[in-house]
């Protein structure tokens, strides 16, 4: 991580909300970061509850039903969706780390171009998969249980 | 450069996740379409099901090594946005032990879990053979 010398970053957390020039793929990364860490906010609390299943079938089901109802079938869904957006999302972001899917680099002549629009198709094909992944865990969820 | 370094670490681990928590997704919450390794039929989390995972070496080994990817990647990930916030040297040392200590314990509570887990159901399943 780069250390800012001088320069904080004064935007904080508000820098999020602002899409700025970057469009819609500023937004991607702001839902990234937020449903990653809904989802280790998850991982911490699934950690102890699953780790009943060490003591026995008692233990296991006293902690299944703790974690039962429609609250936390809801919440399990939500979970579900940050899964599908976060996994889908980070392959893009991989992807573009590695520099597939960003164009080939150019010479910086007037009037300048934008790498984002090259990227938009990658953003647009991603989110159809993460939200066909959503669609299909909303039926399992709700409709064919 | 030693953060380069994690950070290539926090890549490789999303690859990690991304293979056994698919699968684990898959068979957790798309039963009902999919319907993979719950053996028993009905919800995959009722204990009869639970036992035939937790029997297999291949669960318990791959539970644990997501368990360890899923905390590096995700508290690594924690760390990269607090410290985007500029938080002084010595907040940033107290982070880095929480975070550490924090990951650790977790890791061997989780650990403990898929192996004890692997020990009750074999030992169920030879307990059901005499």
């Amino acid at each position: 991580m780069l250390e800012y010398k001088g320069r904080p970053n004064r935007l904080g957390i508000w820098g999020w909300l602002g899409g700025g020039r970057w469009g819609a793929e500023r937004y991607l990364y702001t839902l990234h970061r937020l449903t990653g860490l809904g989802l280790l906010a998850y991982l911490l609390m699934h950690i102890l509850v699953t780790s009943a299943r060490a003591l026995g079938q008692q233990a296991w089901q006293q902690a299944m039903a703790t974690v039962a109802g429609a609250i936390f079938t809801l919440g399990e869904y939500a979970v579900f969706v940050a899964f599908a957006f976060h996994a889908i999302n980070g392959i893009r972001l991989v992807l573009i780390e590695l520099g597939i899917g960003v164009g080939r680099p150019i010479e910086p002549v007037y009037p300048y171009r934008t790498s984002v629009n090259v990227q938009r198709p990658l953003a647009v094909g991603v989110m159809i998969v993460a939200a066909v992944l959503v669609v299909l865990g909303g039926l399992d969820f709700f409709v064919l249980k | 450069m030693r953060d380069q370094r994690w950070w290539t670490w926090h890549i490789a681990a999303s690859a990690v996740i991304l293979v056994f928590l698919g699968l684990h997704m898959v068979i957790m919450h798309l039963d009902a379409v999919i319907g993979i390794f719950n053996p028993h039929g009905g919800h995959p989390i009722e204990w009869a099901n639970v036992v035939e995972r937790a029997r297999s070496g291949f669960f318990m080994v791959t539970y644990i090594v997501l368990l360890g990817a899923a905390l590096f990647h995700g508290l690594y990930g924690l760390r990269t946005i607090l410290f985007e916030l500029n938080p002084a040297p010595a907040l940033k040392r107290g982070l880095n032990a929480v975070l550490v200590l924090g990951g650790f314990g977790l890791f061997v509570l989780g650990t403990w879990a898929a192996w004890q887990s692997f020990v009750l159901a074999t030992t169920q399943a030879v307990a059901h053979t005499l």
